[in-house]
């Protein structure tokens, strides 16, 4: 029975460093974690508010989108079930034959679309030419610039990511986004920050690179006792400010703090339109799975009571 | 476990199909009247819910095929074209993303009953060896179909995979330019991929038909270990003892299925692939889907050159090594029983061996650095150490326990709580129907 | 996943009631799960989204006509001169091959009076595809065989349309399908 105790505490030893191995490495990373909200779309209820997300898109066409597209949506997105804009019927004075829920014909999408701050390219014109014109409800939302080149030219060489899929590209997306744009803060004085960027202690980073030389031994590694700061430097500057958008119900505060929720509201709404619907349907299912399973549980039960064993 | 066919045509019809295509005779005889042994447990169920699982896999992947664009400039978008536009395409991608999860969960689960309970054991030979054919081609399949939606996480994976067939000495970057269509992981690498990955589901699905072929000539192996004497104390017929029980575990499997899809269906992937497939700048760690993890574990622990063999090369060897040898699996075992029931101290090396696989996992996913190598060697060590040196000499030297004389007996002896062997059970599976 | 019971008298019993709901809830789940299936095939979104089309026809001199594409289909919009106007007006219902308007924005019973094949006289609005086979029929360009009831001309089998689009000679079955469409203006009319 030697050989089985060696074995019994072979086990002990390597479960109890695998469960150590798990905790330590996740304990390290170079950024804060992100504060973590609760969001009206969590959890397996969890829903869009629709308000929110109509002041988010706000924000974001008022803001984000001088830097940052969101080329996988269409302005009818924003009028189909679900979106900032649905309408179940059209408001008074429409004539019978139009039928708002359809986001095409959907008034408030509509008006969105022609009045966008950037045009869409369409084309060719009957003398061969590209032409631009104002957006309609089925064109994708154009973003601020045409191509890569142009857009790192205007940016100091930084690509602004498109905010489409953002909040599902980031680890815990919605609490990421919100903390970035909240959490600016003065850098620490032991580092150095080019001009240009901007230090934000939940951006993915490396600060141990601007660590300033007084700080850095013969090795360029820090000197002893002397911490890296979390975080990271971006080219964003801090986007928000408090009241720099005009939010037109009177009740909602315009901080940095408000606008930032909205807009990761939105932005977590145009990352997976389909998000109710998913949830709804899984509620579905698994009350019928849960329901089919016991079922075919008494009936085993059943078939096997007969069995002489 | 042949069995005379006991198939009673009962209509004209089906007499004058059953003289010129016995298919319903054999569909009596191998799905409804098959004799099984009474006292197969819940891990059993894990044939039935791997059937399900290619069968979902296959019918969501068609429909995502009708609308999906295997072409570089395309492909990412068009997969996010499903999740917004298409009807229920966001059903259809979960459930197929997540679905190779299940999948891979599943077979690893059917895989460790093999081996605990020595399923791969003379007769069953073939029976074994067809899985595990099965099971690279599923690794194939899952790997390629990973890279069609062109994110960051699809192009690394296919670039850092594919360059591995470079480590092969003369001929290796040669192999690699072949296998990718140009120098670069490109559009021909995603067209080829998405055409194989259509055509190996069809492929393990031959298999499968021969992996239940050899299942049906020596008949279910059983948590004794031991044959079936009485066809009639022994054995009930497939159906409806085990048609319901496998129907049983098959909608209990689909309860984490569903809620993975409904409720988490981004949890088992990597944020990174929600951007698009970038050449110029590589993710700040590449990690591999959780299932391929332990190889990946197991590449990254061979850091040192072995005389001729550099650590690249060394690190490839192991990598197919770790799954190659399941193979000659069959012959590496020296025990003369197959289930580690009556095999105390085995049962023990194979909790280590289980404990070994998850760290691996767990490694896999982490950067290789500092303690971590060494464990993740530790554990490569133990994974090979436990197929050639514990399974050979534990035949030789254990001694284990008395086996019941028969699977009826054995049944029978369960039910009285002081029967000798009764804690002999324990742990590892739930009681058998009672 | 069946579960139907084989006891001893083969015949369902109260005993089987479970067995017989087992298969039925299995099925039934089954069967909800082929709809997602099924419906996936249908328009996507992105298609429905292009299910109208809005058309500037203020360039459009009178005796010309334009061809748009609409559903992937093409659809003609010909601004008709009056001699054009007052011979299909003209044309009595016994001359016609097909009686039936073929106007989705009336009702299925209409005849097939010019009056019923547009909703202003000027404009003559209908789907480019031959009612034989699904060609598209000559006569909207300058310069193309208008056919010998100067409308269009269906080069496939030799179908000839006159100026209102109804099927006059050949093997055509049905006169042009009339879209639905609504003119929001003097110079835009939207169709679909």
């Amino acid at each position: 029975m030697k050989i089985s105790m060696i074995a019994r505490t072979l086990i002990i030893a390597a479960t109890l460093s695998l469960c150590g191995m798990s905790a330590a490495v996740a304990a390290s990373g170079s950024a804060k974690d992100p504060e973590h909200r609760h969001w009206h779309f969590a959890g397996p209820f969890g829903t869009h508010d629709k308000d929110a997300l109509q002041r988010g898109f706000q924000v974001y066409e008022t803001v984000c989108a001088s830097c940052h597209g969101v080329e996988l949506l269409s302005f009818r997105n924003l009028g189909q079930k679900g979106g900032p804009f649905y309408l179940d019927s059209c408001p008074d004075g429409f004539a019978d034959n139009v039928d708002c829920s359809n986001p095409n014909e959907n008034p408030i999408v509509k008006a969105i679309a022609s009045q966008y701050r950037y045009q869409v390219v369409d084309g060719p014109d009957d003398s061969g030419d590209m032409v631009e014109r104002a957006p309609i409800a089925s064109d994708r939302i154009p973003g601020p610039y045409a191509n890569e080149v142009i857009a790192r030219l205007a940016n100091n060489n930084a690509l602004p990511p498109d905010f489409s899929l953002i909040i599902k590209a980031r680890h815990h997306g919605p609490d990421y986004v919100f903390s970035l744009l909240t959490g600016y803060e003065d850098a620490p004085a032991s580092v150095e920050i080019a001009p240009g960027q901007h230090y934000n202690p939940y951006f993915h980073g490396d600060m141990s690179q601007a660590l300033k030389p007084e700080f850095l031994n013969a090795e360029g590694h820090a000197i002893d006792g002397v911490d890296v700061p979390p975080g990271g430097v971006l080219a964003m500057a801090p986007p928000l400010f408090d009241g720099v958008i005009d939010y037109a119900d009177p009740g909602t505060p315009e901080t940095v703090e408000q606008y930032a929720a909205d807009v990761v509201e939105f932005l977590t709404w145009a990352a997976e339109p389909k998000m109710e619907a998913r949830k709804a349907m899984g509620v579905m299912s698994l009350i019928y799975l849960l329901v089919l399973c016991f079922i075919l549980y008494w009936s085993y039960r059943k078939v096997w009571a007969k069995l002489d064993h | 476990m042949s069995h005379p066919s006991t198939y009673n045509p009962g209509s004209g019809l089906e007499k004058w199909l059953d003289a010129r295509l016995p298919i319903m005779r054999l569909m009596h005889d191998s799905l409804n009247d098959f004799p099984t042994p009474k006292n197969l447990n819940y891990w059993w169920t894990f044939g039935g819910i791997l059937t399900v699982c290619l069968m979902i896999q296959i019918i969501t992947g068609i429909v995502l095929a009708m609308h999906y664009t295997a072409q570089a400039d395309m492909a990412f978008d068009s997969i996010e074209h499903i999740m917004r536009d298409v009807n229920y395409g966001w059903l259809m991608r979960y459930v197929h993303a997540n679905g190779s999860s299940m999948f891979f969960l599943a077979v690893y689960l059917h895989m460790f009953r093999g081996l605990y309970y020595g399923s791969y054991k003379e007769p069953r030979e073939v029976l074994w060896m067809l899985g595990v054919v099965i099971f690279i081609l599923m690794m194939a399949t899952a790997f390629m179909g990973y890279v069609l939606p062109w994110g960051q996480m699809s192009y690394w994976a296919a670039t850092v995979i594919t360059n591995l067939f470079s480590a092969i000495p003369l001929i290796g970057d040669d192999i690699r330019t072949l296998l990718l269509g140009g120098p670069s992981v490109d559009n021909p690498t995603l067209n080829r991929f998405f055409s194989l990955h259509y055509l190996l589901p069809f492929a393990i699905f031959g298999v499968v038909v021969l992996h239940i072929w050899a299942l049906h000539v020596p008949g279910n192996n059983n948590p004794t270990g031991i044959e079936v004497k009485d066809l009639k104390k022994d054995t009930v017929p497939f159906h409806p003892y085990y048609t319901v029980k496998d129907g049983f575990g098959i909608a209990v499997f689909l309860v984490l299925f569903a809620a993975f899809v409904f409720f988490n269906p981004d949890g088992l992937g990597h944020p990174d692939n929600y951007i698009k497939a970038n050449p110029l700048a590589t993710p700040a760690s590449i990690v591999p889907e959780w299932y391929f993890m332990p190889f990946y574990a197991i590449l990254r622990a061979i850091t040192f050159d072995l005389g001729p063999i550099s650590s690249k090369l060394g690190g490839v060897i192991a990598m197919f090594a770790s799954i190659l040898i399941l193979f000659v699996l069959p012959w590496l075992d020296r025990a003369k029983i197959r289930s580690m029931r009556y095999r105390p101290a085995m049962r023990l090396w194979f909790i280590l061996f289980v404990v070994a696989c998850i760290a691996l996992g767990v490694l896999g996913g982490k950067p290789a650095e500092g303690n971590l190598v060494l464990y993740a060697q530790i554990a490569t060590a133990y994974y090979f150490g436990f197929f050639l040196i514990i399974m050979p000499l534990a035949g030789i030297m254990e001694t284990p326990k008395a086996l019941p004389s028969s699977i009826a007996d054995a049944v029978l002896a369960k039910k009285k709580p002081d029967a000798a062997r009764s804690h002999a059970s324990g742990g590892a599976q739930p009681a058998p129907a009672e | 996943m069946t579960t139907t019971d084989s006891t001893d008298d083969g015949e369902p019993t109260r005993r089987d009631f479970i067995h017989i709901m087992g298969a039925v809830t299995a099925a039934a789940g089954a069967g909800a799960a082929l709809w997602p299936l099924i419906d996936q095939m249908n328009p996507d979104a992105s298609m429905l989204a292009l299910s109208t089309k809005e058309v500037d026809i203020s360039s459009i001199a009178v005796g010309q006509a334009i061809k748009v594409m609409w559903q992937g289909k093409p659809v003609f919009i010909r601004h008709r001169t009056a001699e054009e106007i007052a011979e299909a007006e003209a044309t009595p219902l016994t001359a016609l091959k097909d009686t039936k308007a073929r106007n989705d924005n009336l009702g299925k019973s209409a005849d097939a009076e010019d009056a019923n094949r547009r909703s202003d006289a000027n404009w003559m609005i209908v789907v480019g595809v031959c009612t034989h086979l699904g060609c598209i029929p000559l006569g909207t360009s300058s310069g193309e065989n208008r056919g010998d009831y100067n409308g269009w001309f269906c080069p496939c089998h030799g179908s000839h349309y006159d100026v209102a689009g109804r099927i006059r000679r050949g093997p055509a079955p049905d006169n042009l399908e009339v879209p639905p469409y609504a003119f929001l203006s003097d110079s835009v009319v939207k169709i679909g």
